[in-house]
């Protein structure tokens, strides 16, 4: 093949500035109240929140915690509140923003310590939702001496691919004013996994997971704002999974009342 | 101090640790002897770094392939180093863990017909590689995670940071860990430990992993005895994005992908990998589809040459995937559309992606038999923290997501079965180790430390890993590393951590893992420097080290812990039961397979 010179572009580490980052600090045994903290740092254009937040760790302040491990927007530990929305840390870039940056705990979680938030509640929620692919009596079970998959045609694999996307970062859950209210509403992500189940061809659990959907605190409390699909760094779309939800919710009901 | 009892109590959440908590629980259930699981992870299961793997998981599954096949791939993948045995076990159960995954529910990619769809890899012989997209990793340890949810006998202990293992007699007799949340101590008395806590990444200042990937688990065994094999292989992925190292999957070149210097030259074919193969029409084992440890080192003898391009400081080459089109790379990669699009602004539709080689895998590890228990008795080790030996000197990528599987799931029923035998020891016996640790703790957080800084010892660790044990090595560089990490291990005794409260000390935690580090990174510059040849990931610039010396070193190196005294090191046979060692070739030079 012919050979030609290559040339792409980089991002430049030489736009370098000062920002200031305030952080909301909360340390419970030493002060009762949270306070804010500012920081004052050199960034480039690469530099990412989270690559902020290590350097204040490593270089200014070393009593700062916070979650975070992949840095490539996988694993979902790094959530935060970054100026009042909810964000990735590792795909949030300080070159996006003018002026100072504030960052605080994701909403609508209690606060452990600093950036570090109780997730138990939403742990239990996915849970709740039997996330698990149900098939109580298959035409061939499992055999590890004469093993054989399901089929599933790619076509069926793309009515759920979309809703198994899902990093549990939490996000919507900090964006979904209905989960602020009232923390026992199932959310959006632990919906979108049940609905991710209910749309896998190779599953027969939608009848059990329903009762759990069914209940107020299911998708009935939803109330379709949206904040939560605009929010999620995987573009997951949630809102789409709830609302798709309420429709198979409603005819399961139907479907319950015509049976007596 | 809280105190709980266990029949096995599993450290780490990734694949290998979920695989293990469901295998060990289905083996009890069969058996018809209820047993009590405790999984231990310092992070929510979710975030282990098994969910950074993209590129898919290896096993037999098409007519024309044979287990054989993937046998030979692996053994001369590893360079002749690998444990034969397990090799044979581990092509023969390959696939029927794939299977149960996708009755668990993962999202395999699929043929138009329904069936699975399998993709090239590197140094494989044929494609076998199951994948779904390049998510690959994520997908099977979400599976694996919403999967365990069913088994109530399986109690999770998340975020509690595993800080010494309990051993009596030979024997493991449970573990010690710190709460996160509250700094409270827990002492979990078991039958049976399984540590599936991954690699060592993180002792390099440039690699593919997470922050989490700091060896925790090797540095366990090993303080206790453990021999640690064959650490000095250290995997360098050809393709990280320049900067930050993220992984930017070897599927790409399995599609297809081609790799070219400045010039735009397929420099590939000038290592031992050519003829050139046409565009779009991708060959097992020929140019892009070598195995890791070859294309690595042609990046550094290119870069030595002047032929890399600058993408910011970092010097680079090129993946160029232009060529398979946008809705075929969006398909079948579109997370690494993705990172490449976020951390470095290049459309990989649109433009090559500047890449370079990052630390990537730990292929050496803790020491195990081919049942995966350690030489501590009811102590068993799978996935990226052990060496069971099926990688030897260079792991083939597609292996690792397989094995996690293959030996997480094996681990599990072991610990079962010898849950069933055994009773739980004296209490008092881990209250004494407990103590211990207690003061370890204290000495970090108000000793009279000198104050020396963690975060200057870390970074002086992973320069001299990177400066001392990087894709080519020296007698002087290697020995330099040694004698640094002699240093650290001195320096490392008088730290101090500013930080004293309770609850989510991450600095404690952060303190902690780097002195784990610095043990383990001993072992692996000792077990650089003493192998005097060059195989696999292991390559030397020393006259007359150059190649592979099989009089001398088709051996194991174990290293072994000695307190505060330098580490010292054994040599090991290996088992080359079925294929004797032959010549390692690839592209034109590797027709006809074997000798």
């Amino acid at each position: 093949m012919s050979t030609e010179q290559i040339t792409t572009k980089s991002v430049s580490t030489n736009n370098t500035s000062i920002k200031h980052i305030s952080v909301k600090r909360y340390l419970p045994d030493s002060s009762a109240e949270a306070y804010w903290q500012q920081y004052e740092m050199p960034v480039d254009d690469s530099t990412s929140l989270l690559d902020a937040l290590n350097h204040i760790k490593e270089q200014l302040d070393s009593t700062l915690s916070y979650r975070w491990s992949c840095r490539m927007a996988i694993c979902g530990s790094c959530g935060v509140m970054v100026n009042g929305i909810p964000k990735l840390g590792c795909k949030t870039f300080l070159r996006d923003y003018e002026g100072e940056i504030r960052i605080e705990p994701l909403s609508h979680f209690p606060v452990q310590r600093d950036l570090v938030v109780d997730m138990e509640i939403f742990l239990e929620h996915l849970a709740a939702v039997k996330p698990y692919l149900i098939d109580d009596n298959p035409v061939k079970p499992y055999d590890p001496k004469a093993p054989e998959t399901y089929q599933q045609t790619p076509e069926q694999l793309a009515r759920y691919k979309q809703f198994a996307n899902c990093i549990n970062c939490g996000l919507c859950y900090s964006a979904c004013p209905q989960f602020g209210l009232n923390p026992e509403f199932l959310g959006p992500a632990a919906l979108t996994l049940a609905h991710r189940y209910n749309l896998d061809s190779r599953d027969h659990g939608k009848k059990q997971r329903m009762t759990e959907l069914n209940r107020h605190e299911g998708v009935w409390s939803c109330t379709f704002v949206g904040f939560c699909s605009q929010v999620c760094p995987k573009h997951v779309d949630p809102a789409a999974a709830v609302n798709q939800g309420k429709v198979e919710a409603a005819k399961h009901t139907l479907i319950a009342l015509f049976k007596g | 101090m809280q105190q709980r009892d266990f029949d096995i109590v599993i450290v780490g959440g990734g694949g290998a640790g979920l695989r293990a908590a469901i295998g060990a629980a289905e083996h009890a259930k069969e058996h018809k002897t209820p047993q009590r699981i405790a999984l231990l992870s310092k992070v929510y299961p979710m975030r282990s770094h098994t969910v950074a793997a993209e590129g898919g998981a290896a096993a037999v599954t098409s007519a024309e392939d044979s287990h054989q096949a993937h046998f030979d791939d692996t053994v001369s993948g590893g360079d002749w180093l690998v444990e034969q045995g397990v090799v044979d076990y581990f092509v023969h159960h390959a696939y029927q863990e794939l299977v149960q995954m996708e009755r668990w529910g993962c999202p395999w990619s699929r043929k138009d017909d329904g069936q699975v769809q399998v993709r090239r890899f590197g140094g494989m012989k044929t494609a076998r590689t199951w994948f779904a997209a390049d998510k690959t990793g994520f997908h099977m340890l979400h599976t694996l995670f919403q999967t365990s949810l069913k088994y109530p006998e399986i109690e999770r202990f998340d975020e509690y940071f595993v800080l010494d293992l309990a051993v009596h007699e030979g024997a493991v007799i449970g573990v010690i860990a710190l709460q996160v949340a509250t700094g409270e101590l827990t002492l979990l008395r078991a039958k049976a430990v399984i540590l599936a806590t991954g690699g060592a990444g993180r002792l390099f200042r440039f690699n593919t992993n997470a922050g989490i990937v700091t060896g925790d688990g090797m540095a366990m065994a090993y303080r206790h005895g453990v021999a640690l094999r064959d650490m000095e292989f250290v995997q360098y992925h050809p393709t990280g994005l320049p900067g930050s190292g993220i992984l930017i999957t070897e599927a790409c070149r399995g599609e297809g992908g081609i790799l070219l210097n400045k010039d735009g030259y397929r420099y590939l074919q000038d290592y031992g990998l050519g003829p050139e193969t046409p565009l779009g029409k991708p060959e097992n084992k020929y140019m892009e589809l070598g195995p890791r440890d070859k294309l690595s080192q042609a990046f550094w003898q290119e870069q030595q040459a002047g032929r890399t391009g600058k993408f910011g400081d970092s010097d680079v080459v090129y993946l160029d995937l232009r060529h398979l089109g946008e809705k075929y790379i969006l398909e079948r990669l579109p997370f690494i559309c993705e990172l490449a699009k976020s951390y470095i602004n290049v459309d990989p539709v649109k433009e090559p992606i500047p890449i370079r080689p990052a630390v990537h895998y730990t292929m050496g590890g803790i020491e195990t038999d081919p049942l995966c228990e350690t030489s501590i008795a009811g102590l068993y080790a799978a996935g990226e923290c052990a060496s069971v030996g099926l990688h030897g000197a260079n792991r083939l990528g597609s292996n690792s997501l397989t094995e996690l599987l293959v030996f997480g799931r094996l681990a599990g029923e072991q610990a079962s079965k010898r849950a069933a035998q055994t009773e739980w020891a004296d209490t008092r016996l881990l209250e004494a180790q407990a103590e211990r640790q207690q003061a370890t703790l204290a000495r970090l957080c108000d000793g009279e430390g000198s104050g020396e800084s963690w975060v200057e010892l870390k970074h002086a660790m992973v320069q001299a890993m990177e400066s001392g044990c990087g894709i080519y090595r020296t007698e002087e560089g290697m020995r330099h590393s040694l004698e640094t990490m002699r240093q650290l291990r001195e320096r490392y005794a008088k730290i101090r951590v500013n930080d004293t409260s309770k609850i989510f000390n991450t600095e404690l935690l952060e303190c902690i893992e780097l002195g784990y580090g610095l043990d383990i990174a001993e072992a692996s510059c000792l077990g650089a420097l003493e192998r005097r040849e060059s195989r696999g990931a292991h390559q030397r610039l020393d006259e007359g080290m150059q190649k592979r010396d099989d009089v001398n070193y088709l051996k194991h190196s174990q290293v072994f812990y000695q307190g505060e005294a330098p580490a010292e090191l054994r040599w090991q046979d290996v088992d080359v039961r079925f294929s004797a060692p032959a010549e390692r070739a690839y592209g034109d030079a590797g027709k006809g397979g074997k000798v």
